[in-house]
């Protein structure tokens, strides 16, 4: 489209400028906060504090509530794709609209409502009172925080798995069913590898940032359960001790990392067997 | 077996919908404090337009969605431009670093964008909120043009050339048309990025400015004012509805 290779790199270079300056330094920044002490001196003793008991156990609690939440929102999305898949034939988009819609809704009012929900004197506990049901009391525990998370990052599932799933040829599922394959057979041996991508993809849009949120746990674990992301958020804003922060930050990028690679190994096996 | 998959519809439309009932519910609460319905009012509907801040919040978070869409749309548009001309592989490697702001957790993103802005000695404030905006807006914005321009048939605008055309008017000719769905969808997903962003706000903006979540995470620890459960019932309507019409011109196409 252009006439001359030279005339495409001129086009091309606001963008390398750009990703060198707000892309790439912004990381250096952090690796180099992270792998010195306040005198500006290398020292690996940040990245050591991580194995401190206290911010070994936050990481720990971060990730299993964050592979909690995340396996739930995968159990829970996949029925609802199918179903919103089915449906959307007969009515429509909106049905399916309907289930992203929450996400228009601000975070942060939308977890506050859900205080307002699971307290001592909440909604929910009100509603078993009245049927004469004895209390269940969640606010401030790890379920109230996993609820807030697969709250807010459910539609992250439901997005990309709904598309994956209405992309799947029905006379494939129908070849299937013809040829005596029962529900569960259908499912396991045709409808869930050809949707495999989506729910990868759906996997790491809950499941990184539910390991690095830290409104939600503020919220709804009452401040007594400190997730990394309540940690990192604490040491740049009351501590001020930003290679401590910086250093935490690295090792969320780890997992970042770690996450980015299975994504991409699923991705090319997946692109081989249909090519 | 119908029966069911409505039941379990249900179920899950009651969780999503169960916190934004309490939020609605709230807006027309008679008492300020949540959980504690003494009647209902209109008049947090009345006061949200005499309060400066949520005011002034909301004027900050649509103008630096808007101009952070802009802005990323502009930029997002001239390099996927040319990345169209550049071999599969590169595109690709282009495409991953452009990524690496939205594959990032937000919190490091937020935290090294404000490393970068403190260390480039920039004073924190509404511009570093914008710039950081524009940073994780035009991956969002390439991810929406690129399929389609690849996907673009390149003959057209060779045309346009052929007959005469300069280079920028078969380009605003011929290109952007058919470009124009991608492009507005682009815009509207970082409108949207830019406007829902709590994180990489928080750790970008300086004391004074605020957008809307950042001044309910500023309000969270003394209550919320009632007015924004006012304002975010009616945001949320105002989706409703262009969500509704949106749908229901889809299925007359």
């Amino acid at each position: 489209m252009f006439r001359s290779v030279g005339i495409r790199n001129l086009f091309l270079a606001p963008f390398c400028i750009w990703a060198g300056v707000f892309i790439f330094v912004p990381l250096i920044f952090i690796a180099w906060y992270g792998v010195t002490n306040a005198d500006g001196n290398f020292s690996l003793e940040n990245l050591e504090m991580i194995f401190q008991t206290e911010f070994f156990r936050s990481l720990e609690v971060s990730v299993i509530l964050a592979l909690v939440s995340t396996i739930v929102c995968l159990i829970l999305a996949y029925p609802l794709c199918l179903i919103l898949v089915e449906r959307a034939k007969s009515a429509g988009l909106i049905i399916t609209l309907l289930f992203v819609l929450p996400l228009w809704m601000n975070t942060l009012l939308s977890t506050m409502a859900w205080q307002t929900i699971l307290e001592k004197n909440g909604i929910l506990n009100q509603l078993l009172r009245f049927f004469s049901l004895p209390d269940f009391t969640l606010i401030n525990t790890s379920a109230a925080v996993v609820i807030g998370m697969i709250y807010n990052y459910l539609p992250y599932m439901v997005l990309p798995l709904y598309v994956a799933l209405s992309k799947i040829d029905l006379s494939v599922i129908e070849a299937a069913k013809d040829l005596g394959a029962s529900t569960w057979k259908t499912f396991y041996k045709i409808i869930l590898p050809l949707s495999l991508p989506g729910a990868i993809s759906g996997v790491t849009m809950v499941f990184i940032p539910a390991l690095t949120t830290f409104a939600i746990s503020a919220l709804l674990g009452g401040g007594k359960l400190l997730l990394i992301g309540n940690v990192i958020e604490q040491e740049f804003t009351f501590e001020y001790d930003w290679h401590l922060g910086s250093a935490l930050s690295i090792v969320l990028m780890i997992f970042i990392v770690v996450n980015m690679i299975i994504t991409l190994a699923f991705d090319n096996s997946h692109e081989e067997t249909s090519d | 077996m119908a029966k069911l998959k409505t039941i379990y519809l249900a179920i899950i439309f009651l969780f999503l919908y169960a916190p934004i009932g309490v939020l609605i519910a709230q807006s027309f609460n008679e008492s300020r404090y949540r959980g504690n319905w003494t009647g209902f009012t209109l008049k947090w509907y009345e006061s949200l337009f005499e309060n400066e801040d949520i005011l002034n919040a909301l004027s900050n978070t649509i103008s630096i969605g808007f101009f952070s869409a802009l802005i990323a749309t502009i930029f997002a548009l001239i390099t996927c431009l040319a990345l169209r001309e550049v071999g599969k592989k590169w595109r690709a490697m282009f495409m991953s670093a452009a990524n690496v702001p939205i594959l990032n957790a937000d919190i490091v993103t937020g935290i090294s964008l404000m490393l970068l802005f403190l260390g480039l000695g920039m004073k924190l404030g509404y511009g570093s909120i914008l710039l950081a905006h524009v940073v994780f807006n035009v991956p969002y914005v390439m991810l929406c043009i690129m399929p389609q321009l690849i996907a673009l048939d390149k003959s057209f605008y060779e045309a346009a050339l052929d007959l005469g055309a300069s280079p920028f008017k078969a380009f605003t000719s011929v290109v952007l048309p058919e470009l124009r769905p991608s492009i507005f969808a682009g815009f509207l997903l970082a409108f949207t990025m830019s406007a829902d962003d709590f994180i990489i706000t928080y750790f970008t903006r300086g004391a004074g400015v605020d957008t809307l979540p950042t001044a309910i995470y500023s309000q969270l620890k003394l209550g919320i004012h009632p007015e924004m459960y006012a304002l975010s019932t009616l945001v949320f309507f105002t989706i409703l509805i262009f969500v509704i019409l949106f749908a229901m011109n889809r299925k007359k196409i």
